[in-house]
C-alpha cells in the first residue's frame, strides 16, 4: 500500500464540533475501506493567504494514511461533493517524505516548531 | 590624473567571491515540506514569485522540488498566488 497525506481546508463557519464531525466522517471513510491512519494533525483555524469563496480563514486538518490507490478517487469524490470543504490536497509520499514526517512526529525539529506557532498568532 | 578618471567612468566591477551553493545538498535535506510556509518564503520574492536558481544557488534537482512545494502551498492557501507585500 502506498502512503498518502491529505490536507483538508474546511470553511470557518462551522462550529468546533461540526468541524470535528466532518473530519471524523472522512477518517471513518478511510478506515472502513481498508486504510490505515498513520497520523492526524489538527492545525485549527488559520488565516488564508488569499480569500477562497470569500472566506479569509480556514479550518485545517492533516491526515497521513496508508491506503490502496483506488480509495483516493473515492475520497476525493466525497470531498468535492462536500460544500464545507474549501480546499483539499492529496499527496503520495515518497521515502524521503515518510522519513521527514516520522522525524517531525518524534519532535526532531524543535527549532522549527516555535516559528510555526508564531506565524499562526500574528 | 585625467587618465585615471576615465578609467572609472564605468563603475569598477566588484567581484563577489563568495560562491553560491545548494543549501539542500549541503545540509542533506531530501524532502521539502510544502506545509512549512516560513521556510518556503526564502525561495520567493515579495510578489510571491519563485526566485530563480541564479539568485538562490539551488541545484536543479531541488529547484524543481522547491517549485513543486511552493505550488502546493499556494493551492491550500498557505502562500499567495499574487501579492505585493509579502516581505
Amino acid at each position: 500500500m502506498q502512503q498518502y497525506e491529505i490536507v483538508i481546508v474546511l470553511t470557518p463557519l462551522l462550529s468546533v464540533d461540526t468541524a470535528k464531525e466532518a473530519i471524523a466522517k472522512y477518517s471513518k471513510l478511510l478506515t472502513d475501506n481498508g486504510a490505515e491512519i498513520v497520523q492526524e494533525d489538527n492545525w485549527g483555524l488559520r488565516k488564508l493567504a488569499y480569500p477562497i469563496q470569500k472566506k479569509t480563514t480556514g479550518y485545517y486538518h492533516l491526515t497521513e494514511f496508508k491506503a490502496p490507490g483506488e480509495l483516493i478517487n473515492k475520497l476525493e469524490v466525497e470531498l468535492r461533493r462536500d460544500e464545507r470543504v474549501l480546499r483539499f490536497l492529496t499527496i503520495s509520499l515518497d521515502k524521503h517524505a515518510i522519513a521527514y514526517n516520522e522525524k517531525k512526529r518524534s519532535g526532531a525539529f524543535n527549532q522549527k516548531k516555535p516559528v510555526k506557532t508564531e506565524e499562526a498568532a500574528s | 590624473m585625467a587618465n585615471e578618471q576615465i578609467k572609472y567612468v564605468t563603475a569598477p566591477k566588484v567581484e563577489d567571491t563568495r560562491k553560491k551553493y545548494c543549501r539542500f545538498k549541503k545540509n542533506g535535506i531530501k524532502y521539502i515540506d510544502y506545509k512549512d510556509a516560513n521556510f518556503l518564503l526564502k525561495f520567493i520574492n515579495d510578489q510571491g514569485k519563485v526566485l530563480p536558481r541564479r539568485l538562490t544557488g539551488t541545484s536543479l534537482k531541488f529547484q524543481r522540488k522547491v517549485a513543486q512545494a511552493v505550488k502546493r502551498a499556494r493551492h491550500i492557501g498557505l502562500l499567495p498566488y499574487v501579492t505585493d507585500s509579502l516581505k
